[in-house]
């Protein structure tokens, strides 16, 4: 369980978490979905004390996280920057982590087993593949049994399999009651992985919903129709419900109407169509309209425009 | 690399509940690091190699040359300070290896790894200072016991106004000295760590370092000679090295006193360094 109340973050004048107020909850797994930049890292660190709160507070299991006695019995994490020492083996990195509890080094071959490293575990782990160092930061964060499982990005740079391997295994990780918290900037990721979603953008809470129903909430159905007459349609159709897009001259995608309604309109009145196709617009576009929003009404206050400009370049 | 094993269920469900962070198992995960390292076994091999070659060198060729060397040059020859003349070029390596046991994590990001699994982190710096002072202390001392009998018996047999000019051990002085280079390099390469963890940068860190033993006393030397004498003495570098002389030359500290000095700043540069550690985002 982890608990974020009204949890802020500024570094100098960047406000990258503001006000934030969650609940992750155990035995499922629990997206955390925002663009580049919308502070989910932050968010992380925060969780496990690496960086403090302006404002706020984070607790895990009902504690901050410093507070206990063997924290990686806790909470888990991959966190997206680099956390190891390229000098140094992934068998050593492991072991000197483990140390710190005194967790055996038996459990250390149990989870170099279980990552597929045995073959690298002695090398260095700046020879190691982007792949090979997410697997090696999924042992790392397994390595306490953790009751709080948190990866921020974890299919990064992993091959298909990979993915798949880490889904199955958050899954398997809910399924045994933890709670798992991951982190991604990719909807499609989230919609094949997460039962509940926790939505930022600009580091603001957008959402916080059960993967079914923002599917449900946020899928729209569009109709492309290609017509010589586009803008004569465009008025014809024109209604408090129906939103309609030029996407090219002669182009226009509708929403709010039907195939059926929009054809049986254009013949009423003679209007010629190329192109009438009805199409599901992807869960990743309802995401990207979803924080668009959230950055265009943040670009409107001028304190926040810098650090505006700073998400869109991220 | 192998192909990734099917998960087992449930996949690691063997929690130890007796186990928890304690300030031992903090070292002891310091250690693993500390070994682990390819650069740190490097930099202490040079240390060890620098306090016993640059005392070797030196006594055997004043020893092959002595009987050819002039009055005067005889006369300036200090038998205990060649043995010893290793521990002021040791002192870099061991001092900028001090920068980076911290620092090599900042840079690295391995800190993150390190403050999640100790998120209290003051056992963190502990652990380092304890750790990387006893491996210091622990190789610098035979270091320094080896640089000065190897000298000693370059030296021995030759003699100034009839007496042997190699020094006992038990000659007055030779043996706080001798031990004491032990602990000079000990407290620098812990100066080191402070400077590292305050900066939690290497250039940083080794700039300052080399400026403060290196570049200050320098620096001193063109200010007014009563000022300098005031002043110098207790720069850490001249501070720490009393320890290593024998009798009390005008403007140096008693040999313990000069000791203290170095400690001191050693340790007030660590407290700066845990004092920030509870404070300042990783
Ligand atoms: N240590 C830091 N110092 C200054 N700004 C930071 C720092 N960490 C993150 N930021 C800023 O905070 C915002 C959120 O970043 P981040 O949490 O990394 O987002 P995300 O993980 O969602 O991509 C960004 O504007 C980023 O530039
Ligand atoms: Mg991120």
């Amino acid at each position: 369980m982890i608990e974020a109340q009204h949890l802020t973050k500024r570094y100098g004048e960047t406000n990258a978490v503001r006000d934030l107020t969650f609940t992750v909850k155990p035995g499922i797994v629990t997206g955390f979905l925002g663009p580049n930049g919308s502070g989910k890292s932050t968010t992380m660190r925060l969780i496990l004390g690496l960086d403090a709160p302006s404002e706020g507070e984070v607790k895990v299991n009902g504690k901050r996280y410093a507070e206990f006695a063997a924290p990686l019995h806790e909470v888990g994490a991959l966190l997206e920057a680099r956390s190891v020492h390229p000098g140094r083996s992934a068998y050593n990195h492991l072991l000197a982590q483990a140390q710190t509890h005194g967790i055996p080094r038996s459990r250390v071959d149990e989870l170099i087993e279980l990552v597929g490293l045995e073959s690298v575990a002695k090398k260095r782990a700046g020879q190691f593949s982007l792949g090979m160092g997410q697997r090696l930061g999924i042992a790392s964060a397994l390595l306490g049994d953790p009751e709080v499982v948190m990866l921020d990005e974890p299919v990064n740079g992993l091959d298909p399999d990979g993915i798949r391997w880490i889904r199955d295994l958050m899954k398997t990780l809910a399924a045994e009651g933890r709670t798992v918290f991951l982190s991604s900037h990719l909807m499609s990721e989230m919609a094949l992985t997460a039962d509940h979603l926790i939505v930022i953008g600009r580091g603001r809470l957008i959402d916080d919903v059960s993967v079914d129903e923002f599917i449900g909430r946020h899928s729209k159905h569009v109709v492309r129709v290609r017509s010589p007459q586009a803008t004569e349609l465009t008025e014809l159709i024109a209604s408090p419900d129906v939103t309609t897009e030029a996407v090219e001259p002669g182009l226009l995608e509708i929403e709010g109407l039907t195939a059926e309604q929009i054809g049986a309109t254009a013949a009423a009145k003679n209007i010629v169509l190329y192109e009438l196709a009805p199409r599901q617009a992807s869960l990743e576009e309802a995401f990207m309209d979803l924080t668009r929003d959230e950055v265009e009404y943040q670009a409107v206050t001028p304190a926040h425009a810098k650090d505006h400009e700073g998400a869109l370049a991220a | 690399m192998s192909a990734i094993t099917a998960l087992p269920t449930p996949i690691v469900r063997t929690r130890i509940h007796t186990s928890r962070v304690t300030q031992v198992r903090v070292a002891l995960s310091e250690w693993t690091k500390l070994r682990t390292l390819r650069s740190t076994r490097y930099a202490l091999l040079t240390g060890v190699a620098m306090t016993i070659g640059f005392a070797i060198i030196p006594a055997f060729v004043n020893a092959s040359r002595w009987n050819n060397m002039s009055a005067s040059d005889k006369a300036g020859f200090h038998p205990l300070d060649t043995s010893l003349i290793g521990v002021t070029v040791a002192q870099l390596a061991i001092g900028v290896l001090g920068v980076m046991v911290i620092s090599g994590e900042y840079s690295t990001g391995m800190i993150r790894s390190t403050f999640a699994a100790v998120p209290k982190r003051l056992p963190v710096l502990w652990g380092k200072a304890g750790v990387f002072g006893l491996v210091t202390f622990v190789l610098a001392l035979p270091s320094t016991l080896i640089a000065f009998f190897a000298a000693q018996a370059f030296l021995k047999g030759h003699s100034l106004n009839g007496h042997d000019i190699a020094l006992s051990f038990s000659d007055p002085g030779v043996s706080r000295a001798v031990i004491g280079g032990a602990l000079y390099l000990t407290l620098v390469g812990l100066f080191g760590l402070g400077l590292g963890a305050i900066l939690r940068n290497t250039a940083g860190g080794i700039s300052a370092l080399a400026g403060i033993l290196f570049v200050l006393p320098t620096v001193m030397s063109v200010l007014p000679s009563s000022w300098n004498n005031a002043i110098s003495p207790y720069l850490p570098s001249d501070a720490g090295q009393a320890i290593m002389r024998i009798g009390h030359p005008a403007h140096t500290l008693a040999p313990w006193t000069g000791l203290g000095v170095l400690a001191a700043y050693s340790a007030v540069a660590i407290a700066i360094a845990a004092i920030q550690l509870r404070r300042r985002d990783v």
